[in-house]
């Protein structure tokens, strides 16, 4: 992929990967809702919802509690979505190798973030005397070139992303050993055991939040049966 | 002057927007030193205009400096802080009970907003459009669900915490006694659980495709993994065991 292929993409990245933190945290970020989108950028938006399906299962496993370090999904799953989306169909290799590039793009693009608001704290280092002194002009530069910045930091990492990732993916893709259906089964096993994992960890607390769950499934079986 | 008292100084609508809308942006410079705390000077800005003396008065530097300093609150909730720090400011309230104030306010804000928002809405809304998708539905339907019921809360709760800090000013601790506040987790999170024992199937059962069914195997392999990443509870980031695993699954698939 050129960079001028990846520019629209990078766009979007940025403004997801805005989202996440900076402006407005509305979730426009979250996986199921950036692979979609990035999908559709590419022509095929079932293909970024079903990427995103899966990376949303794997992000409940981290929520963005207070200054914790967490993946960066915004960026990852515009990556995700659009290098899935680029893959011709029944390629049984193309969901496991957009899904890891995904959640490697995540990895990085997290780790930058811890990198923005260090450099965000260097500069506010720099005018704090200013700032202390009241003055306007200096908080809203900093306020405002620090969204500036990570707007620029999203939009870096999808496109280095998608330079990096793309043609690996196609390649990996090309040359896959595995057939579709335990490819598809290893992808779902292990979205099943993270957002399994994730819902324990989030609601064990929640009072007989097993038998909210089995009534959920009865519900289901009830249903199906009906039907 | 008391907090009161505070119903002198009517702050015009629309410095109230101007303000909802940079709460939007209050993490914009969140850094290591100060956290949100320059975000909540930026955010209280347009209001500290209506100071004595006018912007860049010493008044309003004043209050624009002590506001800028450390602060820490869910973002969602921030408002809540921005709204009584802002009356107190226009109030004229003592500044060290303001800083006291502030220090006060901080935990709680984080934490309720941390259980309600990150730890029960959202997953709660991931979990419906996850079981809008199982059911069959479009791109679109999914997305917009999800987007809809999400942010109806999301900006609900943005624009009440703005308003009842306005309100309130420094009494505005027994705001957070809100049953939303108080029970809303526990409620969401039982209607998660239901919805997750809808979504969860039916989602997996979309992934793996037409044609085929969840089968034995992964079932008992997926229920295995959920107790073991259970079991280890903190210890692991179950994401980062998705990334290994896939590696190593990858790597495998395409050197044999």
């Amino acid at each position: 992929m050129s960079l001028l292929e990846a520019l629209p993409i990078a766009l979007l990245g940025a403004l997801l990967g805005l989202d996440v933190v900076s402006f407005p945290q509305a979730m426009v970020s979250r996986p199921i809702v950036a692979a979609t989108l990035a999908g559709a950028f590419i022509g095929h938006p079932e293909a970024g919802l079903l990427i995103g399906v899966v990376l949303e299962l794997i992000a409940l496993d981290t929520l963005p509690f207070g200054a914790s370090r967490y993946p960066e999904w915004g960026s990852a799953g515009v990556v995700g979505g659009a290098l899935f989306a680029a893959q011709p169909a029944g390629m049984p290799g193309a969901l496991p190798a957009s899904l890891l590039a995904a959640l490697l793009t995540a990895s990085i693009s997290g780790w930058s973030m811890v990198v923005l608001r260090r450099i965000i704290a260097t500069r506010l280092e720099r005018t704090r005397d200013t700032i202390e002194a009241g003055s306007r002009d200096a908080l809203l530069f900093l306020h405002l070139s620090g969204m500036t910045l990570d707007l620029l930091r999203a939009a870096l990492v999808t496109t280095l992303g998608m330079i990096v990732f793309s043609p690996l993916v196609r390649a990996i893709a090309v040359i896959w050993g595995s057939d579709s259906a335990p490819s598809r089964a290893v992808v779902v096993v292990i979205a099943a055991i993270v957002a399994g994992g994730a819902l324990w960890k989030v609601f064990h607390s929640v009072r007989h939040v097993l038998w909210f769950f089995l009534g959920g499934l009865l519900a289901l079986t009830a249903l199906l049966v009906a039907l | 002057m008391s907090a009161n008292q505070s119903s002198r100084f009517l702050i015009p609508l629309r410095v109230k927007l101007a303000m909802y809308l940079r709460l939007l942006a209050v993490q914009g410079s969140w850094n290591y030193e100060t956290l949100m705390g320059t975000g909540i000077g930026f955010v209280m800005e347009p209001a500290l205009r209506g100071l004595p003396g006018g912007l860049n008065g010493p008044q309003y530097r004043a209050a624009l400096a002590r506001e800028s300093r450390y602060f820490n609150a869910h973002p969602y909730l921030a408002g809540v802080a921005v709204g009584a720090l802002t009356r107190a400011e226009l109030d004229g309230v003592d500044p060290v009970r303001i800083e006291r104030f502030r220090t006060a306010l901080a935990g709680p804000l984080g934490s309720v907003g941390d259980r309600l928002v990150w730890a029960s809405w959202l997953p709660f809304c991931s979990l419906v459009a996850l079981s809008i998708y199982g059911a069959g539905g479009s791109p679109l339907a999914v997305v917009g669900t999800f987007l809809l019921l999400y942010n109806v809360g999301h900006f609900l709760l943005r624009a009440w915490g703005l308003q009842i800090g306005l309100s309130r000013g420094l009494n505005v601790a027994s705001a957070l006694g809100n049953p939303v506040l108080r029970r809303g987790p526990q409620y969401i999170g039982s209607a998660a659980a239901v919805v997750a024992g809808v979504a969860l199937p039916l989602a997996l059962q979309r992934v793996v495709g037409p044609g085929r069914v969840l089968a034995g195997g992964i079932i008992v392999a997926a229920l295995i993994g959920i107790l073991l990443l259970a079991r280890l509870h903190e210890r692991a980031e179950g994401w980062r065991i998705a990334l290994g695993v896939l590696a190593i699954f990858v790597l495998y698939s395409v050197l044999t």
